[in-house]
């Protein structure tokens, strides 16, 4: 069998020469670009998960101050506050807090040794709600005016709110800082490809010569840059899933990531990564490339 | 070889320019009034001196730049109404061998000599068999996986004389085709070039050789400062 007998019988040879040293830096740059990206991703899913724990864990509870009635101890009108709300609809349990953890309460705000003995530390009822059918606030506020005891019901809608809103604010912000990343990346193709068709401008004008059409010569350096940022993608999701798999592994839910929990499922919303980025590749090469060939004679 | 492009020319000149001018700076003219009918199936040899505009009149014919004056008429169709879209269908039907060759150094003689089959959308297995055989026929069988850097000049020169009359091309514009061939490889690619002629090719060879001027036995166009001397405005006879 001579060598003719294997020509043209393999996948066609590329018409744009595979070597270029150029390639290695552009798989470095988009690769990092990816890394961001998953990163962001990533934190964006965390902070979505720490956020729905905490309202969830805000949607459970209601704390209820007690302001002591005439002639009764702070601990009888707790106790007295405590068994209204165990018999009222929508309740699990109600429990009065021991003094000692109201006061641990208010240490993160005045420190523990700025809190005087005198001082009039509020009695707190804790109140775990039905999950099935959690009590309202103003059930429980009902529970407590039809028992007579002065009190106040804080159902801990303000902190769920704020919560909201940041796990919001925190998704759009990783939201945009993918979508700045993605049209970073789709720019540094976009310049590499109008270099790459500077640099290649002999070979385009032999392919043009021999009758290609501009969406042809597109086509290839569109393919060529989606493979190279397919890789790059590839390089970046791994990255960001290593940290990701680092941080969760290490630092498990009390270690590194209490506030922002990983977990292993997430790692799967780095799957796509290669092929996002390959896509925003190819679409700004094919773009770039025929804005280019069109405005030439 | 490949069979011929399934559009062929209407009966009618292949080329025709009336009253052409081409400028590059926009001031000096490299060709200067230029009329001259190609008709199909003729052959034509191309003379002049160094610097009369003979590589100027193929890249217009094969439309690599445009007249800034006149009328251009290439295949019956007015290239000055033709949209941009519509050149690379015009340019399958050419088929150019380049003085300095423009090999791709990337690609095998193989792949090079495939390049117009390739982009014109044939699949490998359709086109093999005959390239391989025009590789043959001009002397490259054993070099049909060479890169073109390690090929000599004359084996550069054959490889792209058979990338240009492998897509059985309307028109084939050889520019000093056996400027780099010995005696015996010349009088091949003129036989070669004949031959495509009889099949009702059009041929344009522009050459310094005399000997190829006088063993083709052809028409003459000389330009000389940019204005065809001999010919034009003379339509060109087809050959019997």
């Amino acid at each position: 069998m001579s060598a003719a007998d294997d020509i043209g019988r393999g996948r066609p040879a590329s018409l744009l020469p595979r070597r270029d040293g150029r390639s290695v830096s552009l798989v470095f740059v988009v690769g990092v670009l990816s890394f961001l990206a998953c990163l962001a991703a990533l934190a964006a899913l965390a902070g979505d998960r720490a956020a729905s724990g905490w309202t969830a864990q805000l949607t459970g509870e209601a704390t209820v101050t007690v302001r002591p009635a005439p002639g009764q101890t702070p601990s009888a009108s707790a106790a007295a506050a405590a068994e209204a709300l165990s018999g009222a609809p929508g309740v699990s349990e109600a429990t009065a807090l021991e003094p000692e953890r109201a006061r641990a309460l208010l240490e993160p705000w005045f420190g523990r040794d700025n809190i005087g003995a005198d001082w009039p530390i509020p009695q707190l009822v804790g109140v775990t709600l039905d999950p099935a059918a959690p009590a309202t606030t103003r059930t429980l506020q009902q529970a407590l005016d039809a028992a007579g005891v002065n009190a106040t019901v804080d159902d801990h809608g303000r902190w769920r709110d704020d919560i909201r809103r940041a796990g919001l604010i925190s998704r759009a912000a990783a939201l945009i800082g993918c979508g700045l990343i993605a049209w970073a990346a789709g720019a540094v193709i976009a310049f590499a490809t109008k270099s790459n068709l500077a640099a290649r401008r002999e070979i385009v004008e032999v392919l043009h010569l021999s009758g290609a059409h501009d969406g042809f010569v597109a086509r290839l350096f569109q393919a060529r840059f989606a493979a190279l940022a397919g890789v790059a993608g590839l390089c970046g999701a791994l990255g960001a899933g290593a940290l990701a798999v680092a941080a969760r592994a290490f630092g498990g839910a009390e270690g590194f990531t209490p506030v922002l929990p990983i977990a292993w499922i997430d790692l799967l919303i780095l799957a796509p990564a290669p092929l996002v980025t390959a896509l925003v590749a190819a679409w700004s090469a094919r773009v770039t490339a025929m804005s280019i060939l069109k405005a030439a004679p | 070889m490949s069979r011929k492009p399934e559009t062929k020319p209407a009966d009618g000149p292949v080329v025709r320019f009336q009253g052409a001018g081409l400028s590059y700076d926009g001031e000096t003219e490299a060709l200067s009034d230029l009329e001259l009918t190609l008709e199909r199936g003729s052959l034509h040899l191309l003379t002049g001196p160094s610097g009369s505009g003979k590589s100027s009149l193929l890249k217009l014919i094969y439309l690599a730049v445009a007249p800034t004056r006149g009328s251009f008429e290439l295949f019956g169709r007015d290239m000055a109404r033709e949209p941009r879209d519509a050149l690379p269908l015009l340019r399958r039907r050419i088929g150019v061998v380049f003085q300095e060759f423009r090999l791709l150094d990337h690609l095998s003689a193989f792949d090079n000599a495939a390049l117009p089959l390739r982009i014109a959308g044939r699949k490998p297995s359709e086109y093999r068999d005959d390239v391989v055989e025009l590789l043959e026929w001009v002397g490259l069988g054993p070099r049909i996986d060479a890169l073109p850097p390690a090929l000599s000049g004359g084996e550069k020169q054959r490889l792209a004389i058979a990338r240009a009359v492998v897509g059985r091309p309307d028109l084939i514009l050889a520019d000093e085709p056996t400027g780099n061939v010995d005696p015996s490889m010349s009088v091949r690619i003129l036989r070669l070039l004949l031959e495509l002629n009889r099949t009702g090719t059009t041929v344009v060879i522009a050459t310094h050789d005399q000997a190829l001027v006088e063993r083709a036995q052809a028409p003459v166009l000389r330009l000389d400062g940019g204005r065809l001397a001999h010919e034009a405005p003379a339509r060109i006879r087809r050959r019997p």
